[in-house]
């Protein structure tokens, strides 16, 4: 009897894989990691493959490295596997080549994804899969979730018989993560598929001392190519092979599939060519379109390399006058995209071998749609067949977008609803936090499973870390869902936040009668008149039916939190009547027990009781015939915003980007620096508010801060006036500034209340100890109130840089950020770390950022928090790749040493023009202190001054250079999956040149941004992704390995531990005539605890001895002194002080406490020792040799 | 040769000396120990329900904060495990200890529901405890709630917890109680089998450097011994439960106090703290030279001879003592 699971495509891929492979080497890169990460999950669960044993996963330190594994795995004769995309892709690249030329059996699963060019993406095309194409590697594309399984293994059945290895893939996200129903094929199916000869046959072939021979070699001109061309054969009988296994597959499971399909009208005159998910797409348009009687089809390419020109010419029907190709990719200077290209060529070799029956050649042209996952519609698919109809069709177009530059670009009618009308859409709106998303997936399964219908849930999030906004696509019909686009006419709309309502067009796919589920904390007597006046108009046009429901109190009464999941999910069940509400309570209540019963009891029971009550306080609400309302959504961004915020930037924060045309951007990728000052986000209930009359004035709040939110300025007392009445400031702290007060301002639509402010003040309330200088209190009461504050306070002059202490906290509070809201999570331990150095060199900082954390919550759109100074300086900041950041940062160096010899030279070139005095100050000048900057800028000035007034080459050349006379400070900036993996070779490579760059890495132990996977820094007895029963190994000695160089500045800091020796490693690093490296203790959520307790985290890990504090300061030989400096005393608490406050050590002492203990005393006896080595390097005097 | 032999809660014991619940029996080792130095029963440290249900909170939380929230990290940490929480090392070690000794174990309990207790008692009798001791801890704060509603809720509990267990139930009581007869008597008719008086409350600290409540642990001394006496020479065979002695109980004349004043067994925990574990041994030879001394044949004989009842000035556990007491400081 066929078995069904309700998963998404990453699943339904991996399932196949993991059960006819041996061995899988893999590294994560989105959105592939949930393959690899299955794979581990079940190896260490100890399932087996078709042959009964468990497969062996190991993750590398890149994609090349998996590569590597893969390919040596394979000579040595284990059925092999790996999972990646995009850059990950292009890094297997050399090895597939190999692997291929070596004709190994293996097959390579893609969740195809962009390939970064002007910006990263980590959305789907197929520009990673083109990139591969000459590898030598079979293509199959798979269109579906059930095609990602059943292609699983039908590509590895066919390696196995071609010996071609083959890349299967499927689109990224949209198929990927796409949750739908599937058969699933079964281990019987599979053996009976599987010719084990051949299993044997690959073993054979095997590297063995055994047997010897050698492979690899190196050949020269008189062989090389007739080697190459041996290998013929075996991709010319290919597509035949593969043709039969689709064929044998088809037989067992019912599921029949070709290289090529066509579908649509046997007469047709107009068709298009597709790879991938939005072939169900156009499917789904030619039934349509056929049905209203237009001609058209479309074909599905499923086996993309070999090409096979007589499959393909099979399915063309013979009345075929004009065919549109369309590729997912874009390869500039060529004059058509890859899939095209092949079509063309196709077509053309079968008419000059006289080998077609088509009468004239058809018209053939090609096109880009959906680049980097731009929704592709039927409406678009409508348009390119319309498009078709012309005379003279235009080639080289896109769809989808508005191309105003090279106008390439068809429109289509937006109005036209092709969707089938027998489906249910639903679309929800929540945060990341409230599980919004976790109980649609929980429905899609509990629906796909328990009654007959398909399902279908596609899931978007935005790119912020905190606050983040959901929205789930979900679609449930009687039939296969063909629909891979979003949802824009749905039938039921949740809002899971009341905020939204004011901030995003929730109702905008709504049809006619929808059904509106709103949670708010208002009653249905005072809702109506809270919601702005365009939501009432629109739910009194569309003659919507609205239910309400005060989610948040009946968790927070249940104690389940801000998790309001269980309660809004059985009120879509109640609504949907899709199954009957009895037999969905149940089936909830058992998912309950099978997702939360290993959490224990107490968490099954509170989300059971949410089950229960949650129905009993839904509410419908009438509503009148008229708006009554008084409230306007909410602006997107002020009017005095820059022209760019407000022409595009806004336009993007309310998600209107798809509509800003090609004009809106720059063509070589840059944006504008500070612009996420203009989000204002509002997404905290709770923000601090500051009593003046308890503070210290100590800074240590301002530093804290992950989002630059609280902040501190010292200023004349006579720049008060104007202020607020509500603004508050006190007579400043300091020797020799009296008139001067103080302020801390926060801003209330910027924070994101994760309280580390009110934990790290050391100041008590005397009369009220529970109180401090900081207290949360309720942000919606006081907003208004500490907007107009903040603006005031923004509005106050920044501090005199010269004048300050950079080695103290209480001084450098003043230094503005200039990084400063960005979307990292709430309470983030890196981004303090980020801003700091923004504050302390940001104004003549070039930074290099490695794909991580930093670059998302740097660089993802639509705004950045890397801002300018009111001189309009700031942080030049930019991410390359993940693996080549320090060479690329490295690169910033020797262009910038370049330059000022150039400029040098050109300046003594112009010295008497210019002055001998001026000239030898800019070179000779010392550029160390702020006042040595200030100096030096001042005398740039006049050489500007000076140059306008030469009229020679030389002098404009100057003019243009000038500005290098400022130290630049570049900064290489990066998370431990960059500098302690896949980048390290880059690293350690340009510490070892000994030139002028700071290297900070933001350690969070572990692959932060991927969703938690081991790296080499992730300490012995952590739980992470590949390291399920605890990593085995030490921590890599980062720190260490850098200082054995002897000529490496090194420091391994800790803010929440020591925030002057922080500051102490900063300035030493950044004077530091050489290469820098800091490592920082970063607290991160992938850790597993509360990060509003980060800071304690940070001060136990050092006094545990497990972080030592330390600088590494070779200068200080020259003073005959030792260059290390051990900042932080020996231990004085047990490790498990430290450790057991973390979800990644407590769960393996809750799941194998036997191990946990071992791994405890193993990593108490590495820090004894580790600790051990340090002090005795620190003791060492210099005649010992130190 | 004495007879130390005594019953306690129908289970036979061979002497009154008990090592109470402490954090000295969470180890298997200290409990083998505790029974070649002839210590009579355990009573295993205290689950509480609230740590229970904090922890479950607690790894619910680091595992699901921050998941489906961002595209790329729609989970964080690998949760496919089978967790193990206060409750189930608790149970694994009423199970190792019956395995590793054969003195009788009992069970300790601390719970805030009547779900939770009557859950966790049951698995405590299942994991194979001779018998539970449940420990009645709860301070009232809110002035709306009376003392009646408190020792209300108190027996309601006992009687909820005792009707759905086989195995004999010790209540462990405050001192905090309006009327130490009624409530126990109550206890005795709900089916309770012994109670244990009184439990110590830790009391905390301030700091006033930092300004903070700092928790603040004192070993009990012998001085409060006296508290226990008293009360239990007033309970001593005015109902059908036995009488257990917890805090003070330092030294053989002070295990002999409390046996004379009528309590079946006297528990310890502080002196094995302060002076280890084989301190056991001296204690109980202490007690039988004195019964040798003073001519008694076994301690059972020995039980109850000075309750309130005995003796000749039963005031003198009474108000009455409080004058005297006073008057004697004068002089």
């Amino acid at each position: 009897m066929a078995e069904y699971m309700t998963s998404d495509g990453n699943e339904a891929a991996a399932h196949v894989a993991y059960r006819v492979n041996e061995v899988i080497a893999i590294y994560p890169i989105t959105p592939s990691s949930p393959m690899g990460e299955l794979a581990d999950q079940w190896a260490a669960e100890e399932r087996k493959n078709i042959w009964g044993s468990v497969p062996l996963v190991v993750e590398m330190q890149s994609e090349g490295g998996a590569a590597g594994a893969v390919h040596g795995s394979l000579q040595r004769g284990a059925l092999t596997t790996t999972f990646t995309a995009s850059q990950g892709l292009l890094l297997m690249i050399p090895n597939m080549f190999k692997i291929a030329g070596e004709l190994n059996a293996a097959v390579i699963h893609v969740a195809a994804r962009t390939i970064a060019t002007h910006a990263l993406s980590i959305f789907c095309d197929h520009s990673d899969i083109m990139a591969a194409r000459s590898t030598g590697f079979a293509i199959l594309s798979s269109s579906s979730v059930q095609e990602a399984h059943d292609f699983a293994l039908i590509s590895q059945l066919a390696s196995l018989k071609t010996r071609v290895p083959f890349l299967h893939f499927f689109d990224g996200f949209r198929t990927s993560h796409e949750i739908s129903k599937f058969e699933l094929i079964s281990d019987d199916q599979i053996k009976t598929l599987i010719d084990n000869k051949l299993v044997i046959a690959h073993r054979e072939r095997a590297l063995s001392p055994d047997n010897p021979f050698i492979r690899g070699t190196s050949q020269n001109p008189d062989i090389f190519f007739q080697a190459r061309e041996s290998v013929n054969p075996f991709y010319n009988y290919c597509p035949e092979i593969v043709e039969n296994v689709m064929v044998q597959f088809g037989k067992l499971t019912k599921r029949e599939y070709h290289l090529f399909e066509y579908f649509g009208s046997p007469d047709a005159e107009r068709v298009i060519i597709l790879m991938g998910s939005s072939q169900q797409t156009a499917e789904e348009t030619v039934q349509y379109l056929n049905g209203k009687g237009e001609k058209v089809g479309c074909i599905k390419a499923r086996l993309y390399r070999p090409f096979s020109v007589s499959h393909f010419l099979k399915v063309i029907p013979s009345t075929v006058r004009k065919i549109a190709v369309l590729d997912r990719t874009k390869e500039p200077g060529s004059i058509g995209e890859p899939l095209y290209l092949d079509v063309v060529s196709a077509i053309n070799q079968a008419y000059a071998a006289n080998r077609v029956d088509l009468g004239s050649m058809p018209f053939i042209t090609g096109g880009r749609y959906g680049l980097s996952s731009k929704e592709f519609t039927p409406p678009m698919v409508k348009a390119v067949f319309d498009e078709l109809s012309k005379d003279k069709p235009q080639n080289n177009f896109t769809i989808g977008i508005n191309d105003d530059v090279s106008g390439k670009s068809l429109q289509y009618d937006t109005g036209i609803v092709m969707e089938p009308t027998d489906q249910i859409s639903a679309v929800f709106y929540g945060y990341g936090s409230d599980g919004t998303v976790s109980a649609n997936k929980n429905t899609l399964k509990i629906i796909g499973t328990e009654t007959d219908y398909f399902v279908q849930g596609y899931f978007v999030y935005d790119s912020m870390k905190a606050g983040s906004v959901t929205v789930s696509h979900l679609r449930f019909s009687h039939k296969p869902i063909k629909s891979s686009y979003r949802i824009f006419h749905s039938v039921f709309v949740a809002c899971h936040q009341f905020s939204f309502v004011e901030r995003i067009p929730v109702l905008e796919t709504a049809l006619q009668g929808a059904t509106f589920l709103l949670n708010c904390p208002y009653s249905t007597d005072t809702v109506w008149n809270k919601l702005p006046k365009t939501v009432q108009k629109t739910i009194i046009e569309k003659k919507l039916r609205v239910f309400v429901i005060d989610a948040y109190s009946i968790a927070k009464e249940l104690g389940l939190g801000n998790r309001i999941n269980t309660i809004m999910q059985i009120c879509f069940l109640g609504l949907s009547e899709i199954m009957s509400i009895s037999v969905a309570k149940e089936k909830v209540k058992e998912y309950i027990r099978k997702s939360y019963g290993r959490h224990g009891d107490s968490i099954v029971n509170k989300n059971i009781a949410a089950v229960d009550q949650a129905l009993k306080h839904l509410n419908e609400l009438p509503y009148p015939e008229e708006i009554t309302g008084s409230i306007d959504m909410r602006k997107v961004v002020p009017n005095d915003a820059p022209e760019f915020v407000k022409a595009c930037t806004s336009r993007m924060i309310a998600g209107q980007g798809d509509e800003l045309p090609v004009s809106a951007f720059d063509p070589d990728g840059r944006f504008p620096s500070g612009t996420t000052r203009y989000m204002k986000r509002n997404i905290t209930g709770e923000m601090p508010v500051w009593d003046p009359d308890v503070c210290i004035q100590c800074g240590r709040c301002s530093l804290a801060c992950p989002h630059a939110v609280v902040r501190a300025k010292m200023f004349h007392t006579a720049r008060l006036a104007g202020a607020p009445q509500s603004f508050k400031s006190v007579p400043l702290k300091r020797r020799g500034y009296d008139g001067y007060s103080y302020s801390i301002a926060i801003s209330p639509d910027d924070c994101t209340g994760c309280r580390l402010c009110v934990v790290v003040c050391p100041a008590k309330n005397k009369t009220d100890p529970k109180l401090k200088a900081l207290n949360m209190q309720p942000q919606p009461p006081i907003r208004e109130r500490e907007n107009e504050n903040w603006r005031f306070f923004i509005s106050l002059p920044e501090s005199d840089r010269t004048g300050l202490n950079f080695n103290r906290i209480q001084d450098v509070q003043f230094l503005e950020p200039l990084f400063e809201f960005s979307g990292a999570c709430a309470g983030c331990g890196e981004t303090p770390y980020v801003t700091l150095l923004s504050r302390l060199f940001g104004e003549r900082a070039i930074i290099a950022n490695a794909t991580g954390c930093s670059s998302i919550y740097g660089g993802n759109e639509p705004a950045t928090p890397w801002a300018a100074n009111r001189q309009g300086r700031g942080p030049a900041w930019s991410n390359s790749l993940f693996e080549d950041n320090a060479e690329f940062g490295f690169g910033f160096r020797i262009a910038v040493d370049k330059e000022f010899n150039y400029a040098k030279e050109l300046l003594q070139k112009l010295a008497p023009g210019i002055g001998e005095e001026l000239v030898n100050s800019l070179i000779e000048a010392p550029r160390k202190t702020e006042k040595d900057i200030s100096d030096q800028r001042n005398r740039i000035d006049i050489l500007r001054s000076k140059l306008n007034k030469i009229d020679n080459p030389a002098a404009k050349d100057l003019f243009s250079l000038c500005d290098v006379f400022v130290k630049k400070s570049i900064w290489l900036l990066g998370g431990d999956g960059w500098a302690y993996d896949i980048g390290f070779g880059g690293l350690d490579h340009v510490m070892a040149l000994g030139k002028d760059v700071n290297i900070l890495v933001l350690d969070t132990e572990v692959y932060s941004n991927t969703g938690g996977q081991m790296s080499k820094a992730t300490p012995l007895g952590a739980v992470a992704k590949f390291a399920a029963r605890g990593k085995r190994t030490p921590k890599k000695d980062l720190v260490m390995m850098a200082m054995t160089y002897g000529s490496v500045y090194v420091a391994r800091i800790a803010l929440g531990a020591d925030g002057n020796q922080a500051l102490k490693a900063f300035n030493e690093a950044e004077a530091f005539d050489g290469s820098s490296l800091i490592v920082a203790y970063c607290p991160c959520i992938g850790q597993g605890y509360n990060l509003s307790n980060g800071m304690e985290q940070q001060k136990r890990a050092v006094q545990s001895g497990y972080w030592p504090l330390l600088r590494y300061n070779p200068d200080l030989r020259k003073e005959g002194k030792n260059p290390l400096q051990l900042d932080s005393s020996p231990p004085s608490i047990p490790l498990e002080h430290y450790i057991y406050n973390e979800t990644r050590y407590k769960m393996l002492q809750r799941s194998l406490p036997g191990e946990a203990a071992q791994l405890l005393k193993r990593a108490s006896d590495e820090v004894k020792m580790r600790y051990g080595w340090y002090k005795y390097w620190a003791a060492m005097k210099m005649e010992d040799g130190v | 040769m004495i007879d130390l032999s005594v019953d306690y809660l129908g289970i036979p014991l061979k002497n009154p000396l008990v090592a109470s619940s402490s954090p000295l029996c969470t180890s298997i080792d200290n409990i083998k120990k505790m029974e070649d130095e002839q210590i009579a029963a355990v009573v295993l440290q205290s689950l509480f329900e609230e740590q229970v249900i904090l922890e479950q909170r607690e790894l619910d939380t680091g595992l699901l904060q921050g998941t489906e929230h961002f595209a790329e990290a729609l989970t964080y940490l690998p949760d496919f495990g089978t967790y193990r929480f206060a409750s189930s090392g608790y149970l694994e070690q009423i199970r190792k200890a019956k395995e590793a000794v054969d003195i009788p174990i009992i069970g300790s309990l601390n719970g805030i529901s009547t779900g939770g207790w009557i859950k966790y008692a049951k698995e405590i009798q299942d994991a194979g405890a001779d018998a539970l001791e449940l420990n009645l801890y709860y301070l009232p704060t809110r002035p709306d709630i009376s003392s009646q509603q408190v020792e209300n809720n108190y027996v309601e509990l006992v009687k909820e917890v005792t009707s759905r267990i086989r195995i004999p139930a010790a209540i462990k009581i405050s001192f905090f109680l309006s009327s130490i007869p009624d409530t126990v008597s109550k206890f005795a008719d709900s089916g309770a089998s012994a109670v244990v008086l009184f439990n110590r409350f830790y009391q905390p600290d301030l700091n006033l450097d930092s300004l903070n409540v700092v928790p603040n642990l004192k070993l009990s001394t012998s001085d409060e011994l006296r508290l226990r006496i008293r009360w239990i020479a007033i309970l001593y065979n005015k109902m059908n439960i036995d009488l257990a002695i917890t805090g003070g109980v330092h030294t053989s004349l002070d295990v002999l106090k409390g046996i004379a004043s009528g309590a079946k067994v006297t528990m310890m925990t502080s002196a094995f703290l302060l002076n280890g574990i084989p301190y056991a041994g001296a204690v109980l030879e202490g007690v039988s030279q004195w019964l040798e001394r003073n001519d008694y044949k076994s301690i059972r004989s020995f039980q109850g001879v000075l309750n309130q009842a005995s003796v000749e000035n039963p005031e003198a556990y009474e108000r009455a003592n409080y004058m005297q007491v006073l008057g004697s400081y004068n002089t």
